[in-house]
């Protein structure tokens, strides 16, 4: 009953929450990466120390190619980044980069990407973003189809499962900008790929929580809507919280352990299932408790006029 | 309660050898079902050139063609290379109305991208080389022939001929008349000297030249079988490539980079059903171990489907799986959460069993269902990597719906407990709820 009762507390928690994600999507934003924009990317590894990374700048930077950058990576490693580059340029790169044949290294991996590909893609993104959320509100319209008590039309449980879907979403994004900023994450397809599968999988959590208002509105028809969404969140959480675990157990494990080519992505889902989980306890079915509040205090004020 | 045992049997039976089939597969070569697990470019290492062909020339009738015979003129200049199984294949993607047709070329353990790259989209290069002066026929090496100059770029056509004694077949060449006059004035300087004819800068053969030829017309007679010169005579008349290519993007990764992904995402996977087992068990007692033995058979059939079918695994397929490993167990705590409450509410252990599995059916349909359309749509959206992902993340989805349902059931009900007494309650209670 204490999530309920104390669901303004949620909710500034969750307005906080997308208050920064807002805020670094906008000041930082994304950092895409180059699947999406196009371009050259390589990480080396150096047989010995890395040389300066200030004199490595300086000859980088003498190339004089269009929007070219270094990174250094642990202690011998470097990250370069560039537009499109022809082979003769690459090979003036590795001079830069080996000072000249002084300081060996081995390339790690090397990718580039074409603009034409690049735009294909963020293209393709963005239709499947906009097909699994269309596709996950006609879910939504066909699982709550039935649900209609307490005035509560059934649209409506559709519409707090997708604010609670958006709220995840955004949080999570906002977390990339975070990780871009601060970490250099990029924001690729595998980013992509971690948005819709947060899509699909917290939807199920809302869908639960739900579920058991719709049953147990029949069962305690006495009680107040705010009660019965009490009840069904109190019988609901540890399973949410449970089955989300399971997952967040294994994404943990492979941000730690796994690939490295991985690991920003596993970190955007963990963000999503943690954040999934609080919205389908915290804020969706207090979302319809504070939309039924709402119209029986507007319906109370019509009376009295 | 037998025939639910005889069938737990069965299902623990079939568990082990699918465990053994998938041990055996990898590790030993000579078995007659060797079959290792197929490793994409990341785990692996090597390069992978995507080219765009300009098909914009050419009747739209005869892309899908040209596209077919481009793959198999590249397919054949990869061989080359003498790469353990390189995969040429043609992509067409449709944008925005214009369709973009692509061929993607994969060569495992080959990192020297530049020197790959040259030679894919290089021509067959045939050529006519003469010895050096100085130099006689019976001590020449193929270092002492020399350049002339006339290359496949003269060739007017090509065919295949066969030699009317021997029978053995010879590749016929006709030169345009730039080339015939080429043909000619080297012929006539090397009465009586060899001509090196080379193929993509090896020499094919270097027949002594009798007399002047002025008709541009020559005869390549190398040790051939007819599928040989029958290609080659298909590769010299097609010239340069049908469809001209562009190299539009590029993906190379270092062979420890590779591995080392693969060890990471291994021990990442293993931990992570190591910690999920330790949870299970601790929360939901003997049916924790129960949703433990059927998740152990479920990584057991996920890993020998990748092995048949065959899944190409990747870093983010490996993720798809391990994230897969995680959602597998959902199931499983959907049902004991249900159980849990039908025992709280007085029914027997059987009857709480059943309605658990029956009343958690639709959470589990609903949930995974959303899954699923998620991976349905990242798979035709994806690139290679994201296609890993999603095909991984949706066989396990179906996957686990059997073995977190069926298996489990099978093996809790011919566990066989009838009453809510002592050690029987406490293993079916939940560690951190008293009833």
């Amino acid at each position: 009953m204490h999530i309920v009762k104390y669901r303004r507390i949620f909710f500034t928690g969750s307005l906080i929450l997308i208050g920064v994600a807002l805020y670094s999507l906008f000041s930082y934003g994304l950092n895409l990466g180059s699947d999406f924009t196009g371009g050259t990317v390589m990480e080396i590894e150096y047989q010995n120390a890395r040389p300066e990374m200030s004199v490595l700048k300086t000859s980088v930077d003498a190339l004089k190619l269009p929007s070219i950058s270094i990174l250094p990576i642990g202690e011998k490693g470097l990250l370069l980044k560039a537009k499109t580059i022809s082979d003769t340029e690459k090979d003036s790169i590795n001079l830069a980069l080996s000072q000249n044949g002084k300081s060996l290294f081995a390339e790690k991996r090397f990718s580039e990407v074409g603009p034409t590909l690049g735009k294909e893609l963020s293209r393709k993104g963005l239709i499947a973003i906009v097909l699994v959320v269309l596709l996950i509100i006609i879910f939504i319209a066909i699982a709550f189809r039935r649900v209609s008590a307490h005035r509560m039309a059934s649209w409506k449980y559709g519409i707090a499962a997708i604010v609670a879907l958006v709220h995840d979403i955004t949080i999570s994004s906002g977390a990339m900008a975070l990780f871009g900023h601060f970490y250099g994450a990029e924001a690729d397809a595998l980013f992509l790929t971690a948005l819709l599968t947060i899509l699909a999988l917290s939807v199920n959590d809302t869908i639960v929580v739900f579920d058991r208002i719709r049953e147990n509105l029949n069962r305690h028809s006495s009680n107040s809507f705010a009660e019965v969404a009490g009840i069904s969140i109190n019988e609901t959480y540890i399973r949410s919280i449970n089955t989300t675990l399971t997952i967040i157990l294994t994404l943990v494990c492979l941000f730690m352990f796994g690939p490295e080519s991985t690991r920003f992505f596993s970190a955007v889902l963990l963000v999503g299932m943690v954040v999934g989980t609080y919205s389908s306890i915290f804020v969706a079915s207090n979302l319809l408790v504070e939309w039924e509040a709402w119209q029986r205090g507007k319906a109370i004020a019509k009376a009295k006029r | 309660m037998t025939k639910t045992r005889f069938w737990a049997i069965i299902l623990l039976l079939v568990g082990v050898s699918i465990g053994y089939f998938n041990y055996y597969s990898e590790v030993n070569p000579q078995w007659s079902f060797y079959r290792p697990f197929k490793l994409g470019l990341d785990l692996s290492g090597g390069s992978r050139l995507t080219y765009e062909a300009d098909v914009s020339k050419l009747n739209p009738a005869d892309v899908a063609d040209a596209m077919s015979s481009l793959r198999e003129v590249i397919e054949r200049r990869v061989n080359v290379f003498g790469v353990s199984e390189p995969l040429v294949q043609t992509e067409s993607s449709a944008m925005s109305g214009t369709v973009q047709n692509r061929l993607v070329v994969e060569l495992p353990g080959v990192t020297d991208v530049k020197e790959a790259a040259k030679m894919i989209a290089a021509t067959p290069q045939l050529e006519f080389r003469v010895l050096k002066p100085g130099v006689t026929p019976e001590t020449a090496s193929s270092s002492d022939f020399i350049a002339t100059g006339l290359t496949g770029r003269f060739l007017k056509r090509s065919q295949v001929s066969f030699n009317e004694n021997s029978l053995s077949p010879s590749i016929s060449i006709e030169f345009n008349a730039e080339g015939a006059k080429l043909f000619a004035e080297i012929t006539k300087a090397n009465i009586n000297k060899p001509v090196a004819i080379l193929l993509d800068n090896q020499i094919i053969s270097a027949p002594n030249v009798r007399e002047e030829i002025r008709d541009g017309k020559a005869e390549i007679s190398g040790q051939f079988t007819v599928e040989e010169a029958k290609n080659l005579v298909r590769d010299l008349n097609l010239g340069a490539l049908p469809v001209p290519v562009k190299l539009a993007s590029t993906q190379v990764v270092g062979a420890t980079l590779g591995s080392e992904a693969a060890k990471k995402g291994v021990e990442a996977g293993l931990i992570g059903l190591l910690i999920i087992a330790v949870f299970m068990i601790t929360w939901y007692r003997l049916p924790g171990l129960v949703a433990v033995v059927s998740l152990t058979i479920y990584t057991m059939i996920m890993l020998a489907i990748f092995k048949l079918m065959p899944v190409t695994l990747t870093a983010a397929g490996m993720a798809g799986f391990i994230l897969s490993i995680g959602i597998a167990v959902d199931a499983n705590v959907l049902i004991f959460e249900r159980m849990r409450e039908e025992l709280l509410d007085g029914k027997g252990l059987g009857d709480a069993v059943r309605e658990g599995f029956h009343r958690a059916w639709s959470s589990i349909r609903d949930s995974n269902l959303s899954g699923i359309i998620s991976s349905v749509i990242l798979f035709w959206f994806g690139t290679s990597m994201i296609k890993g992902f999603a095909l991984t993340l949706a066989l396990g989805i179906i996957v686990s719906m059997f073995t977190a349902i069926t298996v489990t059931r099978t093996l809790l009900l011919a566990l066989g407990f009838r009453n809510r007494v002592g050690i029987t309650k406490f293993l079916f209670g939940s560690a951190f709820f008293k009833h």
